[in-house]
Parts: structure tokens; C-alpha cells; sequence
């Protein structure tokens, strides 16, 4: 009996198994594996050989000659095709005159062997034939059958050459070191933000009061929306030139002249004598952030809170505690399991972000995280290993968060 | 009575009612009349506060219908009065309707929320207790009045712009006036042009295609996996329970590169079939995550019984599991219904054939300078309405089995 329940649950667990295996498990590990290889974007399709075949002189009558001229081409620059071959089949009525030493005619078959091609090879397969009269009367021409090639070529992500040329590439990147801050800033700040006003957002609903259902539902709208509809809103929406938020701005008179929120990348402050270079894109994108994830932390909070029993706020209020430290001493021990909680969840999902700052300024004036940079190295440059590379560090960095939050958080968060 | 610090907190509330409620309102007046103007703030700030001195004057029980009247009169000339009849910066003969009810509305809310937040507060000695209640209740206010206005307006925006013309917007960016005189066509006209030149028929499809697969296909994996994980024992079984949400930690960026290039070598990578595989991986380990945390909740007698009686496993799941856990299976297909819809990553990196777009897809393919602004925004009008109204139609479950069921606090 127990062991059918054991041979029922495996085979219940099965597909889903299999499927991640496939889709997640098995990108993890092939990621590592990009990420020491020299692969570009072109590498993805391999070297083939591209066969032109063209007739030059005219048949106009029989006995006519003229020349059947293959191109050949290797499509890669780098790599070698190995047993490459052309074969076609020549119209009927046409007889071979002059052929090339590496082809060879079975019947109206060529089939031409060219043996191992460079990178970058080209070259010219000259055939003379002459017309007979059955060849007008088939009424084939030799463009009808095309010209077939073969031949194998070394793919990159298969052989076994390595090298550490992408890391070093990323490591040595003046930019990096900037990038992995942006990220950090993001990942904190947005995740903070997020929270807090979750938090905020949770204290004004947590009274019965009549509409609110439906305030609920409008707070949850930015989190429910496509990310692709809310990102160009805002895009729309802050435009310095034709956005309402800068005119609304201006006709309030707090400020001067537009502000180009996703564009500029910051903007020399003084606050007491100190000059500090304010970043204002990244800002604006932290903003989003935390605008739109703030519904997540706020659902989840509420519901926490209301499910802290009244006895304890009772008690509290006969004791003379004011409201504020009733928040203080009572709710937010209650909360502090869920906001951990919540914190690792959002840490780690902002951190992975990649939508939101690629769809509201592509990377650009200084908003370009780790996520972004493995887009822009692997897809924007081309250069597939490099941004494998970016990939394996934005894992690594997100296991050893993972590793030091379970060390070090509250245990009891149940 | 004698004034104490009761007067100085009602007279600052009433000075930030004053301020806000000018800002919101005006805001909103010109957004909808077309109008341009500098209103007031700061004399709005002042007759908040003149309008709330006198109520903190009044001790609480003393408040009678003619204190309201003369906190709203009292207002009114103040405002009128120190903006030489130009209340909200314009001259009353412009748009006379919009100004009287923005004006009516002022009043109205700044009246309101000096009484909400003032009740059973005097204008004399308070203590800390009823002090903090004060802040709370003004902190309260501000916090419903800056949320409602941060979650709206881009949504609001996102609609009006659709339905106007770039050049007007570039004239007057605060102009969300409608001319309802032009005719359904006109008014409409960017939504026709999607779905006549666009193909946001096709991605509509699509989308509904891919979406609904994704959450068929997902329920199907999920539901025997969770089953198994909940109920039935083996090796492994607390192992798996536990570490199945890490798998929805991985980020889909760090997948995208091995992905694009397998898929492309397989032929999967610009098809439906590619988003179809790819999709309901990602979401399983969640869905997985939540049902199996509802099925440990459910009454294990109640399959017990079902056994007893002859059942097999799968007549089980089928008859008692899947029936009583309706309102959880209804939140997972729902959550993982947005997170396919929604999808952008996968969608952008796989598709390259206009046929086979999807809404994410499409919409970027909106993004150009060649394309006007209103057509971007009906794109994102198209892509977030279907969404919206479904999870509106399900709101209560999600609500409910999100939070229930999958994390616990």
C-alpha cells in the first residue's frame, strides 16, 4: 500500500517535474555553460553552405551552349563546414560538355563533393552544357530543381572550448561597477517603497467603511494592469513635453520649467550648503517601482492586520495607550513576520525585474541594472556570452542574498 | 471657552484641506473643462484654515447646523473675497458650470473633512491621546486622497489620451476635454484604426489563446502535483512542499538566453507552441504552491470516506478534492491567468511574425515615432481592459486565496 501511494505521487509529480527540469532547471545550468563560451548571437545559426545557381548564355535553339554557374558561399566567416556537398538535377536535354573535376554526372544527377570548406569561402562551380531538342520539348529550365548543399559544421555550444573572456570582459568594464549600484538602489529602495506604502495603504483600509470594496479594487489596479500599459502611461504621462504631470507641476508653480523625468540622468541639488548630484531617472523608475508593486505588500499586509485580534487594542485603549503607540507596540509586532516575509519576496523579484526599466527608458541616464545589461550585452551587442555572464552573477548575487536573509531573519515567521 | 492648542491643530488642519482639496480640484477642472489656470493655493490654504478656526471655536457639542452654514459662508468670502471674485484664477464668465461645481465641490469636501477630523474635538486644552487622533485622522485623509489620485490619474490619462489627438495634446497636455459633438467614429478613432490596420484583432486572439492555454495547461500539471504533495506520503515529500516557490525565484532573465537559443535551433522560438511551453513552467511551481497549501487545509476524512466507499485516488481528486476546492482553483487560474497575459520578457524576445503577436507584443510594436501617442495609449487601453474586468468579476477570490493560501504571515 505504501509503496503504490509512493509509485502514485512520483507519477502525479511527473510532468510537472519534467517540465521544469526542462524550463528552468536546465537553462540554469546551460546559462553556466554560455557564459564560459566565446558564443555570439550569429553562432545560433550555423555555418551552412548558400548554393546561387544562375545559367549564363541563352538556349535559344538546339545545339545552343551555355554554362550552368553555382556560387557557393560559406555562410559563416569563421567557421569550417566539413563533407560539404552541392547536388542538383539538370533539366532533361541538356548534355554535359565541360564539367568540373569535383563533380560528377549519374545520369542528369550532379553531385559535386567539395570536401572541407574555410570560413569565409567562395567560390564557383562552372558546368557547360549543350541544348538538344528534348530539352524544349520538356520546357524545364534549370532554375526548377534547386541546388541542394550539405555538410556539417562545429556549432560553439557544443564543442568543448572554454574561456573566462566574458567575465573578464564584465569585470573590466568601467561601467559595471555602476551598473551593480543602480541595481542595488533599485532592488532596496524600490522594495522599501513598496512596502511602506503597502503598509500605509493597509492602516487606511483596515476600517469598515462604506466604498471600501472599491477602493480596494482601484489599489490593486497598477499591479493587475499589464506592465507594458502602465510603463508607456507613465512614459505618456511625465513626457517633458507634451506630459500632464509637467504642466500640473508648472501651473502649481513648484517648478520652473519642464523636467525630463525619464531622460535626465540627475541633477545638482544643494540641501544645507551640500551639493549632492540627485539621480533622476533613477529615481522616477524607483518610483514606479514602488507604485506599482505597492498593491501586493498592501494585500497582504491587510490581511494580516485583520486577523490580529481586537482583544489586544481593547486592552491597549482601557490602558490608556495613544493610537500611535497602539501602532507601535501592537500592530507592528504582529507584522513583522509577514514584512519579512514580504521583503525577501519583493528583494528578490525587483532584483530580477527587467520589464519595467527596459520598457520606461531602455537602460538609459543611468537606470541600466544587472538585468537589463545581460539584455543589452546578449541581444542589443550580440554577444550571447557576455550576457550569459551578467546572467550567472545576477544568480549568484541573488543566492547570496537568499543565503544571508534565511541566516539572519526572524525565525518565527511561520 | 478658552483656546488652547485644540484651536492652533484645527486651524492647521484646516489650512492643508484647504491647500489639498484646491490642488486636487483645480487639477481636475482643468483636466476636464480644457481650461488653463494658476488657482489660488494659497488663499484656498487660508480659508480652509479661517473656515476651521471658527469650528475649533465651537465646542464639539455645540455644533449646530448654523455653525456649518457659517464655516462654508465664512470660507466663501474669504476665498471670493481675497481672490477678487476670480475663486479658482479665472473670471466666472469662463466655463461657469465646471467653476461653480469645482467650487460647490470645495467647499463642500473642505467643510467635510474639517468636520470628520475635528469631531468630538474642542479648541482647548487636548491631550496627547486626542492629539495623535487628530494627526491620524488628517494623516488618514491625505493618505485615501494622494492614493486615489496616484492609482488614478495615469489610468485616467491612459484613456483621455487615447481618445484625443497628439497636436491637441501638444498644445495643451492638461486638456482632457472631450468634444462628444464629433461622432462615435471620430471620438473612437484610434481604437478603429487598431483593429482595422494594426492587427489588434489578431493579437487579441492571441492573447486570449495563449492566456487561456497557459492556464488549462497549468491546472492540469498543478493539480495532480499538489495533490500528491499534500496528501500522499513519500520520500522527499517535505523537501518538495518546501522548495517549490524557489523555483518561481529564478529570474526569467538569467532562462532567456538558453531559451532564445534552443528554440531557435528547435524552430520553437516564433511560435505560439514556445510561449505554450514556456509560460506554464514558469507559473506551475506557484500554482502548485498555493492549491497544495488549500488541499492540507481541506478535511482528509472527507477522502477517506470517498475511499472507504470504493473510490480510487483519481475518483477521489475528482469528485471530492476538485469540487471543494473551487474558490482556491478559481484564484490560482486567475493569478495565473494575469501573470500570462500580462507577460512581456518571453513574448518580446520569442515573436518576430505579426500574425503570431500578442498584446505585450504588440503594443511595443506601437512605440515608434512614426506611430502617434493615442494609438500607444488605445493599445494599452485594449491590453489592460480584458484584464481589469476579469479580475474585477473575480476579485474576491484572488483576494481571498492569494493571502490564504499561499503565504502565511
Amino acid at each position: 500500500m505504501a509503496r503504490r501511494e509512493v509509485r502514485l505521487a512520483y507519477t502525479m509529480l511527473a510532468p510537472t517535474f519534467l517540465i521544469v527540469l526542462a524550463i528552468v532547471l536546465w537553462p540554469l545550468l546551460a546559462n553556466f555553460w554560455i557564459s564560459i563560451k566565446p558564443v555570439q548571437l550569429g553562432d545560433l545559426r550555423p555555418a551552412t553552405l548558400v548554393v546561387n545557381e544562375r545559367l549564363r548564355g541563352d538556349l535559344t535553339a538546339p545545339g545552343d551552349a551555355a554554362t550552368i554557374e553555382f556560387r557557393l558561399r560559406n555562410s559563416s566567416r569563421d567557421d569550417p563546414i566539413r563533407n560539404a556537398t552541392v547536388t542538383d538535377t539538370l533539366p532533361a536535354g541538356l548534355v554535359v560538355t565541360g564539367s568540373d573535376d569535383r563533380c560528377t554526372l549519374t545520369g542528369q544527377t550532379l553531385a559535386c563533393d567539395l570536401g572541407e570548406v574555410e570560413g569565409g569561402f567562395r567560390d564557383r562551380i562552372r558546368i557547360e552544357v549543350e541544348a538538344t531538342q528534348q530539352y524544349f520539348d520538356a520546357g524545364e529550365v534549370v532554375k526548377d530543381t534547386k541546388a541542394v548543399t550539405t555538410g556539417t559544421a562545429e556549432n560553439v555550444l557544443t564543442s568543448f572550448e572554454f574561456s573566462l573572456e566574458n567575465f573578464q570582459r564584465v569585470f573590466e568594464s568601467p561601467e559595471f561597477w555602476h551598473v551593480l549600484r543602480v541595481s542595488f538602489y533599485y532592488t532596496i529602495f524600490g522594495t522599501v517603497g513598496a512596502l511602506v506604502l503597502g503598509l500605509f495603504g493597509a492602516q487606511l483600509l483596515n476600517t469598515v467603511f462604506p466604498g471600501r470594496g472599491i477602493l480596494r479594487g482601484l489599489f490593486l489596479f497598477p499591479y493587475v494592469a499589464p506592465v507594458i500599459a502602465v510603463a508607456f502611461t507613465w512614459v505618456v504621462l511625465l513626457d517633458p513635453f507634451s506630459g500632464t504631470l509637467n504642466s500640473i507641476l508648472q501651473q502649481m508653480g513648484m517648478i520652473s520649467g519642464p523636467i525630463n523625468f525619464f531622460g535626465q540622468r540627475s541633477v545638482e541639488l544643494s540641501l544645507f550648503g551640500l551639493t549632492i548630484n540627485f539621480p533622476v531617472a533613477l529615481t522616477t523608475v524607483i518610483i514606479f517601482e514602488a507604485w506599482r508593486y505597492f498593491p501586493l505588500a498592501f494585500l497582504f499586509i491587510l490581511a494580516r492586520m485583520q486577523s490580529i485580534s481586537t482583544d489586544m487594542y481593547e486592552a491597549a485603549e482601557i490602558d490608556g495607550a495613544t493610537p500611535l503607540q497602539q501602532f507601535w507596540y501592537i500592530s507592528l509586532p504582529q507584522l513583522v513576520g509577514i514584512l519579512a516575509v514580504l521583503f525577501l519576496l519583493r528583494f528578490i523579484w525587483t532584483f530580477n525585474k527587467f520589464d519595467d526599466i527596459f520598457l520606461l527608458t531602455g537602460g538609459a541616464a543611468g537606470t541600466r541594472t544587472l538585468t537589463v545589461d545581460v539584455y543589452e550585452q546578449a541581444f542589443a551587442l550580440s554577444n550571447l556570452g557576455a550576457g550569459a555572464a551578467v546572467a550567472v552573477i545576477v544568480f549568484v548575487v541573488l543566492l547570496l542574498f537568499s543565503i544571508l536573509f534565511f541566516k539572519f531573519s526572524p525565525k518565527d515567521e511561520g | 471657552m478658552r483656546i488652547g492648542i485644540g484651536f492652533l491643530a484645527s486651524v492647521v488642519t484646516g489650512a492643508i484641506w484647504g491647500l489639498v482639496w484646491m490642488i486636487v480640484l483645480a487639477v481636475g477642472f482643468m483636466l476636464v473643462s480644457g481650461q488653463i489656470t494658476k488657482p489660488p493655493v494659497g488663499i484656498a490654504l487660508i480659508a480652509g484654515a479661517v473656515g476651521a478656526g471658527l469650528v475649533g471655536l465651537i465646542e464639539p457639542g455645540m455644533r449646530r447646523p448654523g455653525t456649518h452654514i457659517a464655516t462654508v459662508g465664512l470660507m466663501i468670502i474669504v476665498l471670493g473675497g481675497l481672490t477678487a471674485g476670480r475663486p479658482l484664477g479665472l473670471p466666472l464668465e469662463v466655463a461657469p458650470i465646471y467653476q461653480l461645481v469645482t467650487l460647490g465641490m470645495f467647499l463642500a469636501v473642505v467643510w467635510a473633512s474639517i468636520h470628520i477630523c475635528m469631531k468630538g474635538l474642542s479648541g482647548g486644552k487636548l491631550t496627547r491621546y486626542q492629539l495623535e487622533v487628530l494627526f491620524i485622522r488628517v494623516l488618514k485623509g491625505l493618505g485615501f486622497v494622494i492614493f486615489t489620485v496616484a492609482v488614478a490619474l495615469p489610468f485616467y490619462v491612459m484613456v483621455m489620451t487615447s481618445l484625443k489627438s497628439q497636436q491637441s495634446l501638444l498644445a495643451n497636455p492638461l486638456d482632457f476635454s472631450l468634444d462628444l459633438n464629433q461622432g462615435f467614429s471620430s471620438l473612437f478613432r484610434s481604437y478603429i484604426e487598431l483593429f482595422t490596420q494594426f492587427n489588434f484583432g489578431t493579437f487579441l486572439l492571441n492573447s486570449a489563446i495563449v492566456s487561456v492555454s497557459t492556464v488549462v495547461l497549468t491546472l492540469l500539471f498543478a493539480i495532480p502535483g499538489a495533490y500528491a504533495v499534500s496528501r500522499l506520503r513519500f520520500p522527499g515529500q517535505a523537501f518538495l512542499s518546501r522548495s517549490i516557490l524557489l523555483i518561481y525565484m529564478v529570474p526569467a532573465i538569467v532562462l532567456v538566453i538558453p531559451l532564445y537559443a534552443v528554440f531557435s535551433q528547435l524552430g520553437l522560438r516564433n511560435t505560439l507552441t514556445g510561449l505554450l511551453i514556456v509560460y506554464p513552467a514558469t507559473t506551475i511551481p506557484v500554482a502548485l504552491y498555493m492549491l497544495q497549501g488549500y488541499f492540507r487545509g481541506l478535511p482528509a476524512e472527507l477522502e477517506e470516506a470517498g475511499l472507504m466507499d470504493g473510490l480510487t485516488r483519481v475518483g477521489v481528486i475528482l469528485k471530492i478534492t476538485l469540487p471543494l476546492s473551487l474558490p482556491a482553483l478559481a484564484s490560482v487560474a486567475l493569478y495565473v491567468f494575469m501573470i500570462a497575459w500580462n507577460e512581456f520578457l518571453f513574448a518580446f524576445m520569442f515573436l518576430d511574425n505579426v500574425d503570431i503577436f500578442t498584446l505585450s507584443r504588440g503594443v511595443v510594436s506601437l512605440n515608434s515615432s512614426e506611430v502617434p501617442r493615442q494609438h500607444l495609449m488605445a493599445g494599452a487601453v485594449v491590453a489592460t481592459v480584458p484584464v481589469l474586468m476579469i479580475f474585477l468579476w473575480f476579485e474576491r477570490f484572488l483576494v481571498s486565496g492569494l493571502t490564504a493560501g499561499s503565504v502565511k504571515g
